[in-house]
């Protein structure tokens, strides 16, 4: 991007960047490890992933404080207003993909008898490619690179696609061994919160390719 | 420092000399006098002062640029941020986190939470990372400052390590595994025994006994499989000096594996006498190994060929071939790692270890030769190993006969064993 000759509005510009990655940063470690305390019943861990999705909560304060700032004080014109917006934005979204996170942190300790279930080996796998899109759509963001954030939204497919499979998997699972129901109900709703986060991952993507390009990615990608 | 090294004498003898001569050539006394003062006291006024310094001594501050020159080329990725800024990337930071990071905030960059709680540090400090460029690698990142703005990043790559470290993990927990199987085996049976109350018969116990026997044998066999291949493994950077006549040694060692109950099922044709440097006992050990392995594994009552001779010129070629079932052309590649197994009960079964071919994978290295296995599913297996042949040495020993060389040989492989 091009210098300004206000100093300080790039270093603030600068700031919401930063900001934005250290959430995202936040984002895909609370991913990775709430199905790592899911899949090995680790409770300890699932509190460490709640406590810390404050830290995010706090950061998207912080994001819309610094947004509304440069707003009100430098009236950002062309793509400095779609870079505010677009942070703005994807700072709600990543927020809310922290959320999703806790929730399945949260449900960490309502699983009995964890290791005959065949969806939880699953649900790890579906969790990592909701997270390679979080990661890939940041580093999308971080590069300005709309090609990137494309791709991500080809892969929410595949997300999209697991969570199908994990659904019919777990409700032939419950016909089956009516008295793990609560049990694989809280997993259809653990998978239920990947295929979203892979859906908020899909909108910064778009975001990021609204940012980059000033339009939005044509209907056929998504 | 000596305030009388810098009384300039020479100049006030100059001056001596001259108030003499002024006096000679009859100026006045007080001319004379006043002139000495004045030299003699502007050369000690000069003197006195402390030496000019030379030149202001400030360092030159590291620029940008210069610490850019510095670094540019360093293979191992570097940033430097001014306050959180990234400042500068050198080639390899641009080419793993991306050429967009430079001038971006470092959390852009780093995004862990883990490596941002490293740029709020202010001084040194460390972090390991997992996943910051793609999934599953492990960086370590450490942050030195440099001046109250400046800093600079270090990442290593720890990935490699990590899976060293893993691979590592895996062999002690297979090698206790192998090590455990005939372990339980001779348990149970010798506490049966032990709590016979009579209703064991002798032939009962025999089976007994043999069994224990049988399992304690595998075990020796692992415990000294796994000791020729540590002993392999930490002598592989050295060459091996000892001049090896191979024919004798591949119909000894051949033989020595078959035994006498499978000796006739051996066809050995030994078509040249070639001279190699190498260890005596591992490379007995490769055609034992080679030749054992081709018995147990292929046909019952199939012939194992062992053939020695000369490939390409400078190549010994010791070829073992089997008419067994072959093995998969998947499993190939796998056949050197240790305890791979293509069919586990059977190489069990036949009292195999699972480190035969890892050891003659290892041997064969060291001897800067080379390890080829062929095999078609239904006809048999070949193996084949190739070893550079010794130099012709000026006193070539004439090929001893037979019997002589035999001899020798044969005490060392007692001590071996």
């Amino acid at each position: 991007m091009a210098e300004h000759t206000v100093k300080a509005f790039d270093e603030d510009i600068t700031r919401l960047r930063g900001l934005i990655a250290e959430m995202g940063g936040l984002a895909e470690v609370a991913i990775a490890e709430s199905l790592d305390a899911l899949v090995r019943g680790d409770e300890v861990l699932a509190e460490q992933v709640v406590a810390r999705d404050k830290r995010i909560d706090a950061l998207e304060t912080e994001v819309d404080k610094l947004a509304v700032r440069i707003i009100a004080l430098r009236a950002p014109m062309a793509d400095d207003l779609r870079e505010v917006i677009a942070a703005l934005k994807i700072g709600g979204v990543l927020e809310r993909i922290g959320d999703y996170s806790k929730g399945i942190a949260k449900r960490v300790g309502m699983i009995e008898g964890r290791a005959r279930f065949e969806p939880l080996t699953l649900l790890p796998t579906m969790g990592e490619l909701a997270g390679e899109m979080v990661h890939d759509v940041l580093t999308a963001y971080a590069a300005r690179d709309p090609d990137l954030a494309r791709e991500v939204i080809a892969t929410d497919a595949k997300v999209d696609g697991f969570y199908n499979s994990i659904f019919r998997n777990l409700v032939s699972y419950m016909v089956e061994n009516p008295s793990t129901i609560s049990s694989a109900a809280q997993l259809l709703f653990v998978a239920r919160n990947i295929e979203r986060i892979g859906d908020h991952a899909t909108n910064v993507a778009e975001m990021v390719h609204f940012a980059a390009t000033g339009v939005y990615p044509p209907e056929g990608d998504r | 420092m000596g305030s009388s090294q810098n009384i300039p004498v020479a100049g006030i003898l100059l001056a001596a000399v001259t108030f003499v001569a002024l006096l000679m050539l009859g100026t006045d006394l007080v001319i004379a006098a006043a002139v000495l003062t004045v030299w003699v006291g502007s050369l000690l006024v000069a003197a006195g002062r402390p030496p000019e310094p030379a030149k202001p001594k400030t360092r030159p501050r590291l620029t940008l640029e210069s610490i850019s020159d510095l670094v540019e080329h360093s293979s191992i990725p570097l940033l430097i941020t001014d306050r959180n800024t990234i400042a500068l990337a050198n080639r390899a930071a641009r080419k793993m986190l991306g050429p967009h990071v430079v001038g971006q905030d470092a959390r852009v960059a780093l995004r862990q939470p883990e490596a941002i709680s490293l740029l709020g540090e202010s001084h040194q400090g460390e972090a390991i990372v997992r996943g910051l460029v793609r999934r599953g690698d492990i960086w370590q990142i450490s942050r030195q400052t440099i001046d109250e703005r400046l800093a600079m990043l270090e990442f290593i790559n720890q990935t490699a390590e990590a899976d060293i470290s893993r691979a590592h993990t895996d062999f002690v927990a297979n090698a206790s595994h192998e090590l455990r199987t005939p372990l339980a085996a001779i348990l149970g049976y010798v506490e049966t025994l032990q709590e016979d109350d009579g209703s064991i018969d002798t032939p009962v116990a025999k089976k007994f006994l043999g069994i224990i026997e049988r399992e304690a044998k595998r075990m020796q066999a692992l415990v000294s499989d796994l000791m020729s291949l540590s002993r392999v493994e930490a002598e592989k950077h050295d060459l091996p000096t000892t001049r090896i006549d191979l024919a004798s040694l591949v119909e000894r060692a051949a033989r020595d594996a078959a035994g006498p109950q499978r000796g006739d099922r051996l066809a050995i044709a030994l078509d040249a006498e070639p001279v190699v440097l190498g260890d005596l006992q591992q490379l007995e050990q490769v055609v034992r190994n080679l030749v054992d392995n081709a018995l147990k594994y292929g046909a019952a009552e199939g012939t194992v060929q062992v053939m020695l001779d000369l490939a390409q010129g400078d190549l010994a070629r010791i070829a073992v071939t089997d008419e067994g079932e072959g093995i998969a052309p998947e499993q190939i590649p796998h056949l050197t790692r240790r305890f791979y197994r293509t069919d586990p009960g059977r190489s069990r079964a036949s009292g195999g270890t699972g480190l035969g071919l890892a050891i003659v994978k290892h041997i064969v290295e060291r001897h800067r030769g080379r390890l080829d296995i062929t095999s078609e599913l239904g006809k048999g297996t070949r193996v084949v190993v190739r070893l550079p042949l010794a130099e012709a040495d000026p006193p070539e020993p004439a090929p001893l006969p037979e019997g002589e060389a035999e001899g020798p040989v044969a005490e060392q492989t007692e001590q071996l064993s």
